[in-house]
């Protein structure tokens, strides 16, 4: 694929948005400005090339209804659809070490099922809509890199470096390392946890660092999935198996091929325990995997032959922007692993700044001013405060062993499955489907 | 700092530069949503939303397609900063801006410029103007009628402007005593949103007194309606029902000149 990628282009220009970071959130965005007409400058210092392989990036994203069908809206969520594993029931248990019984992970104490939600599928008796879908990270970012081909008003510059932006009431300049220099009305920043463009604008950040890693890798397993998402709590950290597509199984000499059945694994512990599970071989880490999981997928090992490993930290920008800049994505938020909820929240500032933006250009107003980002930012900053709050304690609930709590969290687990409307209501803010949504959110085109 | 220190070899070009700094503040003012004219700028997305709609419905255009407005030629009277005309030059419209005031046409010449759009500013009077034989396809006369002292003379100079077949689109506040309550008041004495005399509330002109004027100048209402402000969002509306305080009309100058 990488030779098809086209040459880098250069050259100064006029724009009306510059994005800078062109990674899931940043290309998703600009997609949905350029799908609207606007003419916008992606910058990204990586190689596109580089983008598209496995071993930068190992892990997998779960996309939640709402995230889905803006992606659909957006016309990339077809390209990734081959790659997407429907989340066809979510379990959610609360074990021990030692506790776990032989052939099934501990007591089930909830579970969500896409029934559980199917009032708002149409007629009766279809199958109900998955819950939501786990998509290698790689073939997200593919997804975009394909799209930015179809769309005129897209300019992808990667590789290239930002070398100086400079902000004002008058608009954004700002030069690349190459010397081209590019304006526009507004600047978006797209990059990253240790956002470059949120320092510089002096955009302070509340940061708890969890002390907890996350073990990331793809497994294979020996029994389907079923599409069921496991999502284990155990002391030092919640443990999840998400479910992936199968993939073609190696052809080994006198066996026709078969397919592998794989999960996606995100697996948390605490910090000074993940070099050593980072260093053993590949055999003795399936051995503590199976040991943590139990056999209810069958024999479990390491596929791909790569673990990745996340230091985790909880980030929130104090503010979301500055003088014609928007924070989106991670730059502006940086949320526990434990609801799967990381970029959707993403996708969520993608789709209210996208309608912030055009809303305004229809009206003829300065898509950069302070009206339009302080609407954006009264729109999300809320939202993603109540969701960090909410995985954060999540995270400090279920990381704990001490018998009060766990009797506490046992009994409130089953009473949330125990009553249908509570259950719908969490289900339906994991999905994305609650709130003040953007269009894109709903579906609906910009 | 202070006295009557002068740099030496000052002359006019060091005069101009000062006068473009105190300009460029004051233009900083006019645009600084959170500033001194801040309820204008809450106010502009429902206006904006009803001229391009009320504009491109009459011209037979799509209000969502790029540049909506391409190529008609507007007049912004009382323009002010710029608020309405920069804004309306965006969507492609060929905007002249209008002021009584001279500080104000500097202003929006300066922020125009910064901006990279291209706008008529010009300082005068519509009567003036008229008298020059101006004609365009829509006249704004958004937040200044009740400012003028002549009306009538104010309102025929407004229509004459217009092209036949052009339209006239206007927003005012009513002279209610709820208006009295909210405009004076609320925004002027408690809010302190506007400063204190903005307004004088005798000069407010109810709906049927502004159509009637309208209707002696020879333009046709053919709209009317309230506009709404939400505190919980800070937020206006289109009331099509209440005209009680702020409210917007469209007129129209048939397409044969004038009944006589």
């Amino acid at each position: 694929m990488a030779q098809d990628e086209a040459a880098p282009k250069t050259g100064s220009r006029d724009a009306e948005v510059l994005v800078a970071g062109g990674g899931m959130v940043g290309l998703a965005f600009a997609v949905a400005l350029a799908e609207a007409g606007l003419e916008v400058v992606v910058v990204d210092h990586m190689d596109p090339a580089q983008f598209r392989e496995e071993a930068f990036d190992g892990r997998s994203s779960a996309i939640a209804r709402g995230s889905q069908q803006a992606l659909e809206v957006l016309g990339l969520w077809q390209d990734m659809l081959p790659a997407a594993a429907p989340i066809l029931d979510i379990r959610i248990s609360d074990g021990r070490l030692g506790t776990l019984r032989r052939g099934g992970a501990s007591a089930l104490h909830l579970h969500f099922a896409s029934e559980d939600v199917a009032q708002d599928t149409p007629e009766a008796g279809a199958a109900p809509r998955p819950l939501g879908y786990i998509v290698e990270n790689t073939a997200i970012r593919r997804a975009g890199l394909d799209r930015v081909r179809d769309l005129k008003t897209l300019d992808f510059r990667a590789p290239a470096q930002l070398a100086g932006v400079t902000r004002g009431s008058g608009g954004v300049e700002a030069r690349l390392a190459d010397g081209s220099v590019i304006k526009a009305r507004l600047l978006v920043a797209a990059d990253g946890r240790r956002s470059a463009q949120r320092e510089a604008a002096g955009i302070k950040v509340m940061e708890i660092d969890y002390g907890q890693t996350a073990i990331v890798a793809t497994v294979a397993h020996s029994r389907p999935h079923h599409g069921v998402a496991h999502e284990h709590f155990l002391p030092s950290g919640p443990f999840a198996l998400l479910p992936m597509t199968d993939a073609p199984g190696e052809r080994k000499e006198g066996e026709k091929g078969e397919t592998v059945h794989r999960s996606s694994l995100v697996w948390t512990e605490k910090r000074h325990l993940v070099a050593a599970m980072m260093a053993v071989d590949d055999a003795a880490f399936a051995a503590e995997l199976q040991r943590r999981f139990g056999d209810s997928l069958g024999r479990l090992s390491l596929w791909g032959g790569r673990r990745w490993s996340y230091p985790l930290s909880l980030l929130h920008a104090e503010r979301y922007i500055d003088t014609r800049l928007a924070l989106i994505g991670d730059a502006a938020h940086g949320i526990h692993p434990i609801a799967g909820q990381g970029l959707n929240l993403g996708l969520r500032d993608v789709a209210a700044l996208a309608e912030c933006i055009v809303d305004a250009r229809r009206l003829g107003l300065d898509i950069g001013s302070a009206t339009v980002l302080e609407r954006y930012q009264r729109w999300r900053r809320f939202d993603n405060m109540a969701l960090i709050a909410a995985t954060d304690s999540l995270n400090r609930l279920f990381s704990n062993d001490l018998p009060p709590v766990r009797l506490l969290r046992d009994l409130g687990l089953a009473a949330v499955n125990r009553v249908p409307p509570l259950k719908r209501f969490f289900m339906r803010h994991a999905m994305g489907l609650v709130g003040d949504l953007p269009r894109l959110v709903k579906g609906e085109a910009l | 700092m202070g006295e009557t220190e002068r740099q030496p070899g000052a002359g006019a070009a060091s005069v101009d530069a000062e006068e473009i700094a105190k300009f460029s503040a004051m233009a900083e003012a006019w645009w600084d949503p959170e500033g001194k004219f801040r309820p204008l700028h809450r106010f502009n997305p429902v206006r904006l939303a009803f001229i391009r709609d009320r504009l491109c419905a009459h011209f037979g255009r799509d209000p969502l397609a790029e540049n909506p407005l391409k190529g008609l030629k507007l007049l912004d009277v009382g323009c002010g900063g710029g608020l309405l005309s920069e804004p309306l030059a965006r969507l492609g419209a060929e905007v002249t801006g209008l002021d009584a005031a001279e500080k104000n046409i500097r202003i929006a010449s300066l922020h125009a410029a910064e901006a990279g759009l291209n706008i008529d500013y010009r300082h005068g009077s519509v009567e003036a103007l008229a008298e020059s034989g101006g004609r365009f396809d829509a006249v704004m006369n958004m937040e200044v009628v009740e400012h003028v002292a002549d009306v009538e003379s104010f309102l025929s100079a407004s229509a004459a402007l217009v092209r036949p077949g052009g339209l006239m689109i206007l927003a005012t506040l009513n002279r209610t005593p709820k208006a009295f309550l909210l405009a004076i008041v609320g925004a002027e004495y408690l809010l302190r949103w506007l400063p204190r005399g903005t307004h004088d509330w005798r000069r407010f002109l109810r709906p049927s007194e502004l159509a009637r004027a309208l209707r002696q100048a020879d333009m046709e209402v053919t709209e009317m309606t309230g506009v709404a402000y939400n505190p919980l969002t800070d937020s206006w509306r289109l009331a099509p029902r209440d005209l009680d305080v702020n409210y917007m009309l469209v007129a129209a100058r048939p397409e044969a000149a004038g009944k006589g």
